[in-house]
């Protein structure tokens, strides 16, 4: 990493960072500077990667049929045209159809029958995994009960239902506590950087903080003044 | 004017940067002084060190890097590990990503792994790095029917029939093994339900800590053979592969952390049952 | 044509994914992949399109001169500026100034967005998870257990050498049994809505994806 980039990087980390003080001028700024290079970069990449290789070069090589996925494309931009906007729904009826019908298999394949499956274990012998699988077996049964919502979950219902969501709040505790790991490995990671060259993120540190207490200031006496 | 607030109702009602600068020297303390505190390596992660382990040298692995810039602290690490542990063994490596953000990574890992330059790795011979691919599901079912239609070029612009390497590889099954390094959708999930359990190929993964506990079904019934979530994984897994790096440095820093993300929750309890004993509950 | 031709769109489309999956007939498999290329193609547009529906947007903020203005000409000029650099420009490779603009913009921006989040759920510890019920309870107790099992401190002071396998031997049954059937329920319950919805789709019953169901 050079100087420059350095120099940039951090001063956008900072921008970003001072959200934590209070919203501020120099956060807006870099989070529309965000929006706008990772829009520009995805649309770069979209057609670098999938548009030039699969459509424009396939076309050019004789794919005439791939000229199909252009008409398509095309058709989206017709919501910009009032009289014909109706035609922007075509590319998007095709597109949630795949996606619709791939999901049907993936969903059926992937989580349904092999998760079942999988549930068909030995609750008889080996001691504690046998109690385990009891508890497992007793917690998917449980749980899934408590998403039964053709019937009021009242009476043997209810308890049954309500054992499923003892297992179903311990499931949210462990995502809890994995999160709390995911987040902290993001400040972990941002603050490693900080970290690269102390006297530049010292040195910008305090122009951010010049920056928002003039701000501040500012703020302050446009506020009293109106 | 409002009364004067007990020290109980200032500690519960505290401003929030108070709260932010602790942490945060929570974070920078440990990164600063090194605490070395034993790191043990649960089952997901052993078994799927095993995994690749067991691959027979000189095969060929296909690895789908799905994260951005903001997955990096989990799952670089990982990525890293992962690049040393299979050129070792000299497996081939294909390479592609559904996450736009993805490519600059892997390039940046490849680099720092010394895949060409301490291992003596070939591109388009030992290794293809094919870039990015829209259309995230589609393009998983697409790679299915073919690896060169769906990416009919490389990165660099070679054309895919002309790379040796793709030579006789062109479905998920003509490989040894599917490694995902998956930061959320498309990612893990969307490869087991299209891909895994429906064309058998062996997988492993790395997940963002996020998303462990959601994959932990899909370990047990075997659809991965191994799972590293988060930088904690990550860590265990280069304890492994014998290659120490950011992610067991990072781990002071969230054992220091996550003490005090739990010293806030008691305390926070703490307060509220003395309100609720003092009949200010709310 | 307004309304028959979307859903027959969705059908066949639809129709023909599923199909993949029994048919392994070869003119079948050829149709689909040709399908599967346009689906990619057609979703690469939709960032072209989205990126016109911002222009659009933040243009008209400009043309107001409103107090936002400034930072919709940032969002506007750098969005068009690495996009025409990524397009017309090498967009990868070290020397590169997309990639460039990567590594020194993009990157640190998109990591410390979300680095942001573990300030909040540590403000968000402190002052909201409180036990106010047996639910709230156990959720909390299964959060503290896997926190300490998860990290090496809490290793160090109930090892997995302990009774139970210490922290780290809790967290891992924690996981591997209470949090699996919690999960494996939630993935079949959502399964079957997810299985019922496509079928819905591909049948036309749900049009919400084409304006209502008009």
């Amino acid at each position: 990493m050079d100087a420059l980039q350095l120099w940039i990087s951090t001063a956008l980390t900072l921008c970003i960072l001072s959200f934590l003080w209070k919203d501020n001028p120099l956060y807006k700024l870099a989070e529309h500077l965000f929006v706008g290079i990772s829009a520009g970069y995805y649309i770069a990449l979209a057609w670098q990667e999938t548009i030039r290789p699969n459509l424009v070069e396939e076309v050019a090589r004789g794919n005439w049929i791939r000229l199909g996925a252009a008409i398509l494309g095309v058709l989206m931009f017709t919501r910009f045209v009032p009289k014909i906007s109706w035609l922007s729904r075509w590319p998007l009826a095709f597109v949630v159809g795949m996606y619709a019908g791939i999901n049907v298999i993936a969903f059926a394949s992937g989580d349904l029958i092999l998760q079942l499956q999988s549930t068909m274990v030995d609750v008889v012998h080996d001691g504690w995994t046998a109690v385990s699988n009891v508890i497992l077996v007793i917690g998917l049964a449980t749980s899934l009960i408590y998403f039964y919502f053709s019937k009021e979950q009242k009476g043997a219902l209810g308890v049954v239902s309500r054992i499923g969501i003892f297992f179903l709040m311990i499931s949210f505790g462990a995502s809890f506590g994995y999160t709390v790991m995911s987040r902290m490995s993001l400040a972990i990671g941002r603050t490693r950087e900080l970290m690269v060259s102390p006297a530049t993120t010292g040195i910008l540190l305090l122009a951010v903080a010049v920056f928002l207490f003039v701000w501040g200031r500012r703020q302050r006496s446009t506020g009293e003044g109106a | 004017m409002t009364a004067r607030r007990s020290w109980r109702e200032r500690l519960e009602f505290i401003d929030r940067r108070w709260l932010f600068l602790i942490l945060a020297f929570a974070i920078v303390l440990p990164l600063v002084v090194d605490l070395p505190l034993p790191l043990y390596v649960s089952p997901m992660v052993q078994d799927l060190y095993d995994a690749i382990e067991d691959l027979p040298d000189g095969s060929t692995v296909l690895i789908s890097a799905d994260y951005d810039p903001s997955g990096k602290p989990e799952l670089e690490p990982f990525h890293l590990a992962l690049i040393h542990q299979l050129a070792e063994k000299k497996v081939k490596m294909v390479m592609y990503s559904l996450w736009p953000a993805a490519t600059p990574i892997t390039e940046a890992v490849l680099a720092e792994a010394g895949l060409t330059t301490d291992y003596g790795y070939r591109k388009d011979v030992d290794y293809v790095l094919l870039g990015y691919k829209e259309g995230q599901q589609i393009a998983m079912r697409s790679i299915q029917k073919s690896l060169k239609g769906t990416f009919p070029v490389d990165r660099d612009g070679t054309p895919s029939n002309e790379i040796p390497l793709l030579q006789h590889y062109d479905t998920y099954t003509d490989f040894a093994m599917l490694i995902n390094v998956s930061a959320g959708s498309p990612g893990v999930k969307e490869y087991v339900q299209n891909v895994q359990s429906i064309t058998g190929v062996p997988m492993v993964a790395a997940c963002t800590a996020v998303s462990g506990p959601d994959y932990v079904p899909y370990y047990k019934a075997g659809q991965l053979l191994g799972l590293a979530a988060g930088m904690k994984g990550a860590a265990e897994y280069e304890k492994l592969v014998g290659r120490p790096g950011l992610a067991m440095a990072g781990m002071s820093a969230q054992s220091a952390s996550h003490i005090l993300l739990i010293a806030f929750i008691v305390f926070g309890n703490v307060m509220y049952f003395l309100a609720r004993r003092s009949g200010g509950a709310r | 044509m307004k309304r028959a031709v979307p859903w027959l769109l969705t059908f066949v489309a639809g129709a023909l994914m599923i199909n993949d999956f029994f048919v392994p007939h070869r003119t079948h498999a050829a149709i689909t992949q040709e399908l599967q290329q346009w689906g990619l193609i057609v979703v690469a547009f939709t960032y072209v399109l989205g990126m016109a529906n911002v222009f659009d947007l933040h243009f008209k903020k400009i043309r107001r001169g409103s107090s936002e203005a400034l930072y919709s000409i940032v969002l506007v000029g750098s969005m068009l500026g690495m996009a025409a650099l990524g397009i017309f420009h090498d967009h990868q490779g070290e020397h590169s100034p997309f990639i460039w603009l990567y590594n020194t913009v993009y990157d640190p921006l998109s990591a410390t967005m979300f680095a942001l989040l573990a300030f909040f759920i540590t403000s968000a510890a402190y002052r909201a998870f409180r036990a106010r019920s047996t639910e709230a309870v156990l959720l909390l107790s299964a959060a503290i257990l896997v926190m300490l099992g998860q990290v090496p401190v809490g290793a160090a002071i109930w090892g997995p050498d302990s009774f139970l396998g210490g922290f780290p031997g809790l967290k891992d049954w924690i996981m591997d049994v209470p949090n699996l059937a919690g999960k494996r329920a939630i993935l079949m319950g959502a399964a079957l809505g997810a299985i019922s919805t496509g079928i819905r789709v591909i049948l036309g019953l749900e049009r919400a994806h084409l304006g209502g169901g008009k």
